[in-house]
């Protein structure tokens, strides 16, 4: 067994909130760079270029790249050779969070309860964590700050199999449509296929999470990220949602084994500032 | 894209009508902060039949809620927020008087309506890019409601403000033109 103090688990986790909020992914910043080059709308141009201006500032002064630092979400991959000493795992991880959002100045955004009070917690707790066992004795953390904008857009279907490809595909674009400016385009959509609901909602969220530069490991789905990919940017929606071809930088997809009776279909769509950090314990 | 036009908030009458669909505009002036919950308690008072914390009169309403300021900054990252979840409030602040709002994405058939009655533009600003627009932002002060945070009613001072009108007092609607030529399905 290797053990690992929970506070090693709540610096890393500070570090990474302040790092993922303030720091654009180098593939998603490059992605629009490349973007900038063949977006033909001169106002979409326009919204790229204050994009990446956006980036530099918030690098250079530690500021969040946008004011919706989101919801924290925190995926975990723990090695089954791992103890975690000194602490609850959970608890460490809501610590860094606020730690992290406190001390790096990042917004509080989330409250204590759902309908009948709505009070804001104060410190960006409680975190949404996906932990999972995976074989080995190192932790894996990996933080997707996510924000409403985007989030709020977010569709699952359940479909049945003879609904197909072509109801996978118009799922994709039904979501896109209707999230149009609201969810900060370019987006990244993550798609999840398969599974059972809750399943393909984590694989949505899990693709939207993803690197842009990652592809999916079996060609076929791979090849379907890039024919949704081109789908989605001939709606027209562009940057900001002001025209263009840009609408999104990847759609990135995740599946699952399913039911025979099932194919649930989940659209996770996220904002431009596809912010996720990483870090190996 | 067209020239920027440089106006001044509060605004009045001929300056709201006067911002047409697809107008680049450097906003300077006094605008107003205010998000779901500052929205939701301004249309509690006047439901209540009370008398509201400010003036909405010519006010030009920023749909935000910034990141907290560093010390010796005047505010955090600070880009708008979605507009549609304050159209349920909507027309009956236009109905108060607010001559402009900026947030970013769609909006309901009711609210056009409402600002086509009472000659009200809507202007995006870029999501997501709020550490640049903080930049345009010289000033941050609590006017009501400072409990609810990031949610709280405030004034802020702008100076170059970058924003487009995406619909204007007609109804015309920047997002539609915007879009049309690059739909290609």
């Amino acid at each position: 067994m290797r053990e690992i103090p929970s506070e090693s688990i709540t610096k890393a986790v500070a570090e990474l909130a302040v790092r993922a909020n303030c720091v654009l992914p180098e593939d998603v910043r490059d992605g629009f760079k490349k973007a900038l080059r063949i977006e033909p709308s001169p106002v979409g141009r326009d919204v790229l270029g204050q994009i990446l201006q956006n980036a530099d500032i918030a690098r250079l002064e530690s500021m969040p790249i946008c004011q919706d630092t989101g919801l924290a979400v925190v995926f975990a991959d723990i090695g089954q050779d791992v103890r975690i000493a000194g602490g609850d795992f959970e608890e460490a991880v809501h610590e860094g969070i606020r730690r992290g959002y406190t001390d790096g100045w990042l917004r509080k955004s989330v409250v204590a309860e759902p309908l009948f009070e709505r009070k804001n917690t104060g410190d960006n707790t409680p975190a949404v964590i996906h932990a999972r066992i995976v074989p080995g004795d190192r932790l894996r953390l990996r933080l997707a700050p996510k924000g409403a904008g985007s989030e709020n857009k977010g569709l699952l279907r359940m479909l049945v199999p003879a609904d197909g490809l072509e109801g996978v595909k118009k799922t994709v674009l039904d979501a896109v449509i209707a999230a149009g400016p609201n969810s900060c385009p370019p987006m990244i959509v993550g798609v999840g296929i398969g599974g059972n609901m809750e399943v393909a909602c984590l694989c949505a969220k899990r693709a939207c999470a993803r690197d842009v530069l990652s592809k999916n490991p079996d060609p076929r789905y791979a090849a379907l990220e890039e024919e949704l990919l081109a789908l989605v940017n001939k709606t027209g929606i562009g940057p900001a949602g002001l025209g263009g071809e840009t609408t999104a930088l990847k759609v990135n997809v995740e599946w699952r084994p399913t039911h025979i009776a099932s194919l649930p279909v989940a659209v996770n769509i996220n904002c431009h500032a596809a912010r996720h950090a990483e870090a190996i314990l | 894209m067209s020239a920027q036009k440089h106006v001044t908030a509060p605004f009045d009458d001929a300056t709201a009508r006067s911002l047409r669909a697809g107008d680049s505009v450097l906003l300077s002036g006094t605008i107003i902060a205010a998000r779901d919950a500052a929205h939701k308690e301004l249309v509690e008072t006047l439901r209540r039949g009370e008398k509201l914390p400010i003036d909405l009169r010519g006010a030009v309403v920023y749909y935000v809620g910034p990141a907290p300021a560093k010390p010796g900054q005047p505010i955090g990252s600070a880009g708008p927020t979605t507009s549609g979840r304050m159209d349920a409030y909507t027309p009956a602040l236009i109905e108060q008087g607010i001559k402009g709002m900026i947030g970013k994405g769609y909006r309901k058939p009711e609210v056009v309506e409402a600002m086509k009655k009472h000659g009200v533009p809507y202007l995006a600003a870029v999501g997501g890019v709020g550490a640049l627009i903080a930049r345009s932002i010289k000033k941050y002060e609590v006017l009501a409601y400072e409990e609810l945070g990031p949610e709280a009613l405030a004034a802020m001072k702008v100076e170059n403000f970058p924003a487009i009108v995406v619909i204007d007092a007609d109804g015309n609607d920047y997002y539609e033109q915007g879009q049309t030529p690059y739909r290609k399905i």
